[in-house]
């Protein structure tokens, strides 16, 4: 099995707390790994640690990527009802690591294909402040997706969604992983979406975790 | 009133103030941080005083005292611009610190005014010279980290785990924020800059969800409310900044009542379609 990200031995603690001790398990590449557990068990902390990781050159964790192809969507954007970029300009911050003023013809390319992709298309003008919650998670995977990410990590994605919009989200984010280059690591504690949608489940529990693999179900078991 | 020189200098000033304003004011506006500004701009009045003090230009110790701040905010965290105690603390201080450089310099008083309120009579062509220079290196520098700055402004979020030299990005912000603060403070003057910062960006984001479309509508609001005001200060002998105020909260007004009227349109457009 290629794997993203190995972690081996990692003992983590906040003030007062030890999270993890002696932590590892390893990320499949190419597949969508749910990481589960409960409330306050560390899973946040844990994925901004491993973002971190990469410039404190920590021996207990190995990436087979660079950062630069990692992406983490936060679970808490601040974007209040007058945020006042449209969609489209919303996702194209996304495109953040040219320093020339205009987008080029590449970039122009990528940002509709995301955009088609996610099916903001038909309203990447409207502001994103007005945008219900499934729109929104939308445009920040599209934001994402515009830096080409070989990884990508999703926060509690779904956390605020109805069923239609966190079905209609993951069902975008099954396809990326189908036909890209890319992993997923997707923080959640949503058992119809892991059931659903995981290809590996990563449980953390008791200071340490461990990474099943799952069976998809099917529209019938559901 | 364009055959006097220091009132064609004050409008052709007006143009690089509103340039720079329209960059700087739409990503100040971005990141909520107005009360900052404000504050940046009384360190501004207290530099100036200890440039006065120290017999180096008001300009200079303008710069040097903004900048100082802008870094010592940037390294230290952003978040610390944001805690209205921080900023009510910083304030206080700069300000008394500014009173006390101008007794010291043993200044009169209406050297004080010049400071905080601007003034167009005072304008020389030097004053231009450097103030053309100084905005269009900011300019360059926004240009080449237009991109970074964008993200870093509009995503505060997103860019503190995405954006490579995030926080270096922010610290450049704010040394530009300083930069702007000490020289459009010539003619508005330090108490007011935060308005040209703050309020036709606040109204043109009413108006548009387009970043370009809202740094040139920014733009055109900011030289409105200075070429008007300029106009109105000359016919009137009254102060520029109050009339450049008053614009500006003219058409801040103007935007937040049509605003509110598309809002009711929509809400009423949308119940007949249910």
């Amino acid at each position: 099995m290629k794997t993203i990200i190995e972690v081996k031995d990692l003992n983590l603690s906040v003030p007062e707390k030890q999270l993890f001790k002696q932590l590892s398990f390893s990320v499949p590449a190419n597949k969508l790994t749910c990481m589960t557990g409960e409330n306050g068990v560390g899973k946040t902390t844990l994925a901004k640690y491993l973002l971190r990781s990469f410039t404190k050159d920590d021996q207990h964790i190995k990436f087979a990527v660079k950062r630069t192809q990692v992406q983490y969507v936060p679970q808490l954007r601040n974007i209040d009802d007058e945020f006042p970029l449209s969609i489209h300009d919303f996702v194209a911050l996304g495109l953040h690591r040219s320093h020339f003023l205009w987008h080029s013809r590449n970039e122009r390319q990528l940002l509709k294909k995301v955009l088609a992709e996610t099916q903001l298309a038909n309203i990447q003008k409207e502001a994103l402040g007005a945008a219900s919650g499934g729109e929104k998670q939308r445009a920040f995977l599209a934001q994402a997706l515009c830096a080409e990410p070989k990884l990508l990590i999703l926060d509690e994605a779904t956390a605020s969604l109805d069923k239609d919009a966190k079905h209609k989200l993951l069902q975008l984010i099954s396809k990326q992983v189908a036909e890209k280059d890319i992993t997923v690591l997707f923080i959640t504690h949503d058992n119809e979406l892991i059931a659903r949608y995981a290809d590996y489940e990563l449980i953390l529990s008791a200071q340490q975790g461990k990474l099943i693999e799952r069976e998809r179900a099917t529209d019938a078991a559901i | 009133m364009l055959q006097f020189d220091f009132m064609r200098y004050a409008f052709l000033s007006g143009i690089f103030i509103s340039l720079i304003c329209g960059l700087m004011g739409t990503f100040v506006v971005a990141r909520q941080t107005s009360f900052f500004t404000h504050t940046l701009s009384e360190i501004g009045f207290s530099g100036a005083a200890f440039g006065i003090f120290a017999g180096i230009s008001p300009l200079l110790g303008m710069i040097i005292f903004t900048m100082a701040s802008g870094l010592f905010i940037g390294i230290s965290g952003d978040r610390l611009s944001r805690r209205e105690a921080s900023i009510s603390l910083f304030s206080g201080i700069f300000i008394g610190l500014g009173i006390l450089f101008l007794s010291l310099s043993n200044k009169q008083s209406n050297y004080a005014t010049n400071i905080l309120f601007g003034s167009i009579v005072g304008i020389t062509l030097s004053n231009v010279y450097s103030l053309i220079l100084l905005s269009l290196l900011i300019i360059a520098v926004v240009a080449v980290l237009f991109r970074q700055l964008a993200y870093n402004s509009f995503d505060v979020i997103g860019s503190q785990y995405n954006q490579r030299n995030n926080l270096l990005i922010s610290i450049a912000f704010l040394c530009l924020l300083a930069l702007t603060i000490s020289i459009t403070a010539q003619i508005i003057g330090s108490l007011l800059i935060f308005v040209l910062l703050t309020i036709p960006a606040s109204a043109a984001k009413y108006f548009t969800t387009s970043l370009w479309k809202m740094i040139g509508l920014t733009t055109g609001f900011s030289l409105l409310g200075i070429w008007l005001g300029l106009y109105l200060a000359y016919t009137t002998d009254w102060p520029v900044s109050f009339f450049i105020t008053l614009i500006e909260a003219v058409i801040y007004g103007i935007a937040l009542s049509i605003h509110y009227l598309q809002g009711k349109n929509q809400a009423h457009t949308r119940s007949t379609q249910l």
